[in-house]
């Protein structure tokens, strides 16, 4: 009798085992399913731009939703353009303090007042970030323009490369900070007892043992850039066209989609940007696994 | 002897210029939340944060429904996001070296990397046009797949710190496997899961590109998921692109309450993650 109970328990422990692990599965099948249905959302959505323009749609220079002729290389262009200016520019900032919390200070006031600041700009929401831009960077800019004979739009290329390079700073910052703590330091102490000064030590020991977790931090940090919506929307210009310069208003990817989105009842244009979004899509996708996939081989070796 | 003394510059100068261009970055974080402070607090009053937007030229407006609006979207968001996000860490944690475990975690990474802009598309697409309007739930699904990834990995890494010596001291009792994971795995990691789920939610709190065309904006105030919902960020890209001075006004003043309760929380996730 107690023996059949206790069988009876043990069968119910194991119908509830069996629902647990299901309840997992499920769970993580919905991750997995999460991504592939943007993929086949996506794809399923620009099925009319792809079959009208074809491969060309990447190359197309021209973008005139009333004539229908749709290209989207002003964008793509537009995009790669901010987001590497913007990286070129955080570059130094971001190895600076990325040593300077690695190497030179570790700890105290002074480095949880850097790292603190660092972690607010991090948070800062983007529309913070591109409201601000509109009532300071901008009429800055514009001054800057006025003094060497340009344009005044304030707006464009430049602008939002500014807010940008703040926006991306703290990522690259922190990976860089992160995988200068991992220099051995066995390493830097047989360089010191050489006679090297640290400026030394930093160049030719930490630097090459962390380069390609610095790396995979900036390519983590472009991937940011990509898609920044709100506050390079609020700061581009909004310009269809391939950009002349670097002042020039012009539109990236993920602006235009937020710019025209919603604003578009005519399928073919609609399914254009479904497009550029699933273009976008996939390169933010390719760059993240990248720098991720570098991460982890640096910090298995 | 000139050779030593060149290095030994080198070295100050190169210290110099790292202690320099890392300090630049406290000028424009000092420059934003001077802005926002100065503006901000003028335009709050007691009146701003109680009373709906005023039509154009009147004054007395608030943006109670933004800020009602903001909390509807992160609490559906939560709702959506917590369970699939909880479990799906326990089961990468469960199932650590499994072939599934592998594409879940690459799924992961895609997910983290989404440009948000994307995920408002996604959301319009399977939401807004099944339901046939814009809604607070749209724009909640969409912000709640942007907290998925970070919660999947804080509770997946939480629970890989636990030693083992616990669940096998709890199995070794009889417990089942089940119920080891739930009553003494979960538990010892709570703290840490918290901290993801808090983290998340400072992820999406001030994220206003996946709502423009999904939970889209209302001047009034509402309270039904399946109706379009005003957010404090979505009012504040209105304004702040508007060409009014008096909505400029109401823009800083939303802008403060954004910003101290996402710096808020973030103070609260960073005090969780100390102790």
């Amino acid at each position: 009798m107690t023996g059949n109970k206790s069988t009876q328990k043990q069968d119910a422990f194991a119908v509830k085992e069996k629902i647990f692990r299901g309840i997992l599965y499920s769970a993580a099948i919905i991750v997995l399913f999460l991504v592939l249905g943007f993929l086949i959302t996506l794809t399923i959505h620009s099925q009319l731009s792809i079959k009208e323009y074809g491969f060309g749609f990447v190359f197309g220079k021209v973008w005139k939703p009333t004539k229908n002729e749709l290209g989207a290389l002003p964008f793509i262009v537009g995009t790669f353009y901010t987001s590497f200016f913007a990286l070129l520019l955080s570059i130094p900032f971001s190895l600076s303090i990325a040593i300077f919390l690695g190497e030179y200070f570790k700890e105290g006031a002074i480095s949880t007042f850097l790292k603190s600041s660092v972690e607010l700009l991090a948070g800062m929401p983007s529309i913070i970030y591109g409201f601000w831009g509109i009532f300071m960077l901008v009429p800055i800019v514009q001054k800057i323009q006025i003094a060497l004979g340009i344009a005044p739009y304030g707006v464009g290329i430049f602008t939002s490369s500014i807010i940008l390079t703040i926006m991306i700073l703290p990522y690259s910052a922190s990976i860089g900070r992160e995988v200068i703590q991992l220099v051995p330091d066995d390493l830097k102490e047989a360089a010191y007892s050489l006679g090297a000064t640290r400026f030394e030590v930093i160049r030719k020991v930490i630097i090459p043992y962390a380069r390609s977790g610095i790396f995979a931090g900036i390519i983590l940090s472009l991937g940011r850039a990509l898609g920044e919506t709100m506050a390079v929307m609020m700061l581009i210009g909004n310009l269809n066209k391939i950009p002349k310069g670097i002042f020039s208003p012009a539109n990236t990817m993920a602006s235009l989609i937020a710019n025209d989105f919603a604003e578009t009842t005519e399928e073919l244009y609609l399914s254009a940007i479904i497009e550029i979004g699933l273009i976008l899509f996939l390169i933010t996708m390719i760059i993240n696994l990248i720098g991720r996939m570098i991460i982890k081989k640096t910090s298995v070796t | 002897m000139r050779h030593t003394k060149f290095r030994i510059a080198a070295n100050r100068i190169f210290q110099g210029i790292i202690i320099f261009l890392s300090f630049i970055i406290i000028v424009p974080l000092f420059l934003i939340i001077l802005h926002i402070v100065v503006n901000g607090i003028s335009a709050i009053n007691w009146q701003f944060l109680v009373s709906l937007p005023a039509p154009m030229g009147e004054k007395d407006g608030g943006i109670a429904n933004a800020i009602v609006g903001t909390f509807i979207i992160i609490i559906i968001s939560s709702i959506l996001a917590i369970p699939v996000g909880v479990l799906s860490g326990i089961f990468l944690y469960e199932y650590k070296n499994s072939k599934l475990s592998e594409v879940i975690r690459m799924c992961v990474e895609v997910l983290m990397g989404v440009p948000s802009i994307v995920l408002g598309i996604i959301a319009y697409l399977w939401i807004v046009l099944s339901f046939g309007s814009f809604s607070a739930l749209s724009g909640s699904i969409a912000l709640s797949i942007m907290m998925l990834p970070v919660i999947i990995r804080t509770t997946e890494e939480t629970l890989c710190l636990i030693p083992d010596t616990l669940r096998e001291a709890s199995l070794a009792l009889g417990v089942p496997y089940y119920r080891t994971i739930l009553k003494v795995i979960v538990p010892a990691g709570f703290s840490g899961i918290l901290t993801g789920i808090l983290l998340s939610i400072t992820r999406i709190a001030g994220e206003t590109a996946p709502l423009l065309f999904t939970s889209f904006g209302n001047p009034y105030m509402n309270l039904n998921i399946f109706k379009p919902t005003e957010t404090l960020p979505h009012l504040i890209y209105v304004y702040a692109t508007s060409p009014y001075k008096q909505w400029h006004n109401a823009a800083w003043g939303a802008s403060f309450i954004l910003v101290v309760f996402v710096l808020g929380l973030n103070f609260i996730t960073k005090i969780l993650v100390r102790r």
